[in-house]
């Protein structure tokens, strides 16, 4: 491998990890600059926090609500069916406007990191505004130290709704949320014991959100009685937990693991674990500086971390979109495509999050991924149903309606960045720019089938684009 | 660390799971051995959504059944009597008939402890078999397709087919998944084109690396896929089915069955039990398709001799409210009824207790039968396989094989 290739896969590989892969031509410009100039103008692109476009309105009544007023006579059953349709929609829609920003490359180490934490901290409620805020916490946040983070999503109403603490109070505690904030947010299995978990759900008793949506501590619901939790003795409330947490070394080494899987290697190498722990733990959670040493370590880049990681489905939809400006108008199929290989926006699967890594992949999905180019390059006809899943309430929102995908691309501009390029060199250059894995020769020669030989360039420019697409080496990154 | 401890620690283990203790261990150590296929069949089908079990086996001779449930209720004239208490729905009349034949046999009170809800958690728990507690990223009958194909170079996802174009967790292994295909034709035009085959007919590398088993799972898929097509096509079966979904893809079970095909576990779904709304026309309707469904299949088994082989498992990740709701209704609830369809089956029958409407958990039933007793039955009893291993504990089996 030459000089240059190894720059461009380096460069490309920062970019698949750090965000969701970059266009051809932030690639030409990447290779005029120094790696480490390139992370940090990811991170200045991070840096300011912009909303997504609000699919609820501040006065907006919440599901209960609605609810509520059905209950009272104040709407009828048609009007709280629309609403609750509406409800639904909101989320879909709050979900399509994420999975656009990701598309987009703009803020894309934020949005990668988003990504993790909304895996990290997963949650699912049909409540379009906790949802709203929620995706607002993790996106905002996403850069900031951890205990921001963590303290931000604890208090978050979707958070405390989805792991019953509105229902945790004295006397009756609910120690749902006690023990998730232990297993899956900070410590891990093994860190603590059930006991720790009985004393701080009694510390997060009273912890709750009003009918606006805000946090709420409800004092007169509280036990005020001495917990002890981690060997720690005092009139502990929740923030005063979670301070225990993070004060634990445990949790570092946690999350650390947790995202270096994500970001460099699904098996950690657990002395650079280790290692990068102790200074997240020193640094205070400092999550931003984390990744930066990461990215501008020479272990990052070393080939047995290039190329190995199975891009879940939203990273494999928004990467193609972004490699080839792609629009999807009406955005259904981007839905469809999250249901169908098993990741949607704000419906993660469980507590616990999407698994990830080789659980992408079984015989449908893996035949789904390899005809999806199909779908969004060259219009083919689906024809692939997803599952129902049971729930008579979202059903719908995953339904493909007609049978097209309709995609615009940007070829134009996707072709002027390969001009320079001679024909007889195309392939290469192409698997170069969409794989971080070697093109080998019988795919090569089986890419090139896909050609037709008297095809124009910008012909055989999009056939090898899809083919290349098609290949299983373009599931990694 | 070792791709084999990392397994350990984390895909059968991720977050907020317990592990299933030394299961690997169990089943490479002591390397069981690929069992061969044993011509036993095992087809589940899953009612997404949450049937209600109290309107599909009605206690016909309880007050508080017809108390709680005014606008809803089967009237004990229509229910299609099984004992003195309990009877069928008027739709399962197809369901009946076997019942009569001795192939049925209904297993009351069916759950699990600390229940959940939620569609998907609950689906979740019944499809992985674990805790309610507990996050598993595997499910049963996958763990049973690694037990069938440990310690062999035979890799054959075939084993498992789901009737679908996706596949659900339940059929996810640890080393291996099962198979999704809605007809093997269908399957077969995915994998026939040249790019698909010729890709598939690269040789993997023998190594970790996930561009590896990213080949390995596609020469599977296009081997299972030309075994099942090319099997499939000796047999097309006489009997007829009902042209519902549940009819379609049952009778794919059967062409698959009478040719021969190595499977040992179907699995199919049908939706639109979750019935929070005008419950009963919406409800009769998939049970009619179901049960006719079901019986069509029965036949077809039993023309071909195959019924003696054949076991037929009907669960829904939960039942309904006792209570129905202002909408004619009903809301989740927990425990519930499963069907037992086969002719392998110790004689038809009701199984246990009808449940019991004055002792509730919040207004909903109490389990006395962990499902997964009844997967340890299915799985030692009835797929002669290790159930300690593929369920991670115990559970004592139930003497209906």
């Amino acid at each position: 491998m030459n000089e240059k290739n190894t720059k461009r896969q380096q460069v490309q590989h920062l970019f698949w990890r750090a965000g969701f892969g970059a266009s051809p031509q932030q690639v030409q410009e990447a290779l005029r600059r120094p790696l480490r100039r390139l992370v940090r103008d990811l991170f200045d692109d991070s840096r300011t926090f912009t909303p997504l476009t609000p699919v609820t309105s501040p006065g907006e009544p919440a599901r209960k609500e609605l609810k509520e007023a059905f209950r009272n006579g104040q709407l009828d059953r048609d009007k709280l069916k629309e609403r609750l349709r509406m409800n639904r929609e909101s989320i879909r829609d709050l979900n399509l406007n994420w999975a656009d920003r990701m598309a987009s490359g703009k803020g894309a180490l934020r949005e990668k990191l988003a990504l993790f934490w909304h895996g990290h901290f997963a949650c699912r409620v049909q409540n379009a505004r906790a949802m709203e805020q929620y995706a607002g916490v993790i996106r905002e946040k996403a850069l900031a130290p951890f205990g921001e983070l963590l303290t931000a999503v604890s208090k978050s109403p979707a958070m405390l709704q989805f792991l019953n603490n509105q229902q945790n109070r004295k006397n009756a505690p609910n120690e749902n949320f006690a023990r998730e904030v232990m297993e899956l947010f900070t410590l891990g299995r093994g860190n603590y014991t059930e006991k720790d978990i009985k004393e701080a759900a009694r510390a997060f008793t009273g912890w709750g959100y009003n009918l606006e949506g805000d946090f709420v501590f409800r004092r007169a619901v509280h036990d005020e009685g001495e917990k002890t939790v981690l060997g720690q003795t005092g009139r502990f409330e929740g923030e005063d937990i979670l301070k225990i947490l993070l004060e634990k070394e445990a949790t570092a080494t946690f999350i650390v693991r947790k995202l270096y899987r994500y970001f460099v290697n699904e098996e950690a190498d657990e002395s650079l674990v280790r290692e990068l722990a102790t200074r997240y733990f020193r640094t205070g959670y400092d999550t931003a500086a984390l990744l930066e040493t990461i990215f501008t370590s020479d272990w990052f880049y070393e080939p047995r971390n290039i190329g190995c990681r199975i891009k879940s489905p939203v990273e494999l939809m928004a990467g193609m979109q972004h490699s080839l400006a792609m629009s999807v108008e009406p955005r259904q199929p981007v839905l469809f495509v999250q249901k169908t290989l098993g990741q949607v926006l704000f419906y993660p699967p469980n507590v616990a999050g999407w698994p990830g890594g080789r659980t992408w992949i079984d015989s449908s999905s893996l035949l789904f991924r390899m005809k999806l180019p199909d779908y969004l390059l060259r219009s083919a006809e689906v024809n692939i149903r997803p599952k129902d899943d049971g729930d008579a309430a979202t059903e719908n929102l995953f339904k493909r309606k007609n049978r097209l995908f309709e995609t615009t691309i940007d070829w134009a501009g996707f072709e002027r960045a390969f001009a320079e390029v001679k024909d007889t060199d195309l392939p290469d250059e192409l698997a170069a720019y969409l794989l971080q894995q070697p093109l080998g020769a019988k795919q090569r020669e089986l890419v090139l089938k896909q050609v037709k030989k008297e095809g124009s360039r910008p012909e055989k420019i999009q056939s090898l684009t899809a083919a290349i697409m098609a290949l299983p080496e373009y599931q990694l990154c | 660390m070792k791709r084999r401890d990392f397994f350990k620690q984390s895909a059968l283990a991720t977050a907020g799971t317990m592990l299933i203790p030394n299961f690997l261990k169990a089943y490479e150590a002591q390397a069981l051995g690929r069992k061969a296929f044993n011509g036993r069949v095992l087809v589940i089908v899953q009612l997404s959504g949450g049937n209600d079990g109290l309107n599909t086996v009605v206690p016909f001779r309880n007050d508080i059944y017809y108390r709680e449930r005014p606008a809803i209720a089967v009237a004990p004239g229509n229910v299609l009597k099984l004992n003195d208490e309990i009877g069928f729905n008027p739709a399962l009349q197809a369901l009946r008939e076997l019942y009569d034949d001795g192939v049925v046999t209904v297993l009351n009170n069916v759950g699990y402890p600390n229940p959940d809800r939620s569609h998907f958690r609950s689906m979740d728990i019944w499809q992985t078999a674990s805790d309610s507690d507990q996050y598993l990223t595997t499910g049963w009958l996958g763990r049973y397709l690694d037990a069938a194909c440990a310690g062999t170079a035979v890799r054959t996802p075939h084993r498992l087919i789901e009737v679908d174009d996706t596949l659900s967790l339940a059929l996810k292994g640890e080393h291996l998944n099962g198979l999704a295909m809605l007809d093997p034709k269908k399957l077969h035009n995915q994998t026939n084109s040249r790019f698909v085959r010729e890709l598939a007919a690269i040789k993997a590398a023998d190594d970790e690396h996930n561009v590896s088993y990213l080949y390995k799972t596609l020469a599977e898929t296009a081997s299972s896929a030309d075994y099942v097509y090319s099997k499939a096509n000796v047999s097309a079966t006489h009997t007829s089915y009902p042209a519902s979904e549940m009819g379609r893809s049952l009778k794919t079970v059967a062409e698959l069955i009478t040719s021969g095909v190595e499977t040992s576990v179907y699995y199919l779904s049908i939706s639109g039990f979750d019935t929070h709304i005008n419950q009963p026309g919406q409800q009769e309707r998939l049970l009619r398709q179901y049960a006719e469904a079901v019986q069509a299949f029965t036949k077809d088994m039993k023309a071909n001799n195959r019924l003696n082989d054949v076991m037929l498992m009907t669960f829904s990740e939960f039942g309904r409210r006792l209570k129905q709701n202002a909408s004619n209704g009903t809301d989740h609830g927990t425990a519930n009824n499963l069907f037992l369809i086969g002719g392998g089956l110790t004689p038809g029958k009701v199984f246990n207790e009808a449940p019991n409407l004055t002792d509730l958990d919040e207004g909903d039933l109490k389990y006395s039968i962990d499902f997964r007793r009844i997967y340890a039955t299915l799985l030692r009893d009835w797929l002669k396989a290790d159930d300690v291993a593929i369920l991670g504990k115990k559970f004592d089996t139930l003497n209906f094989v």
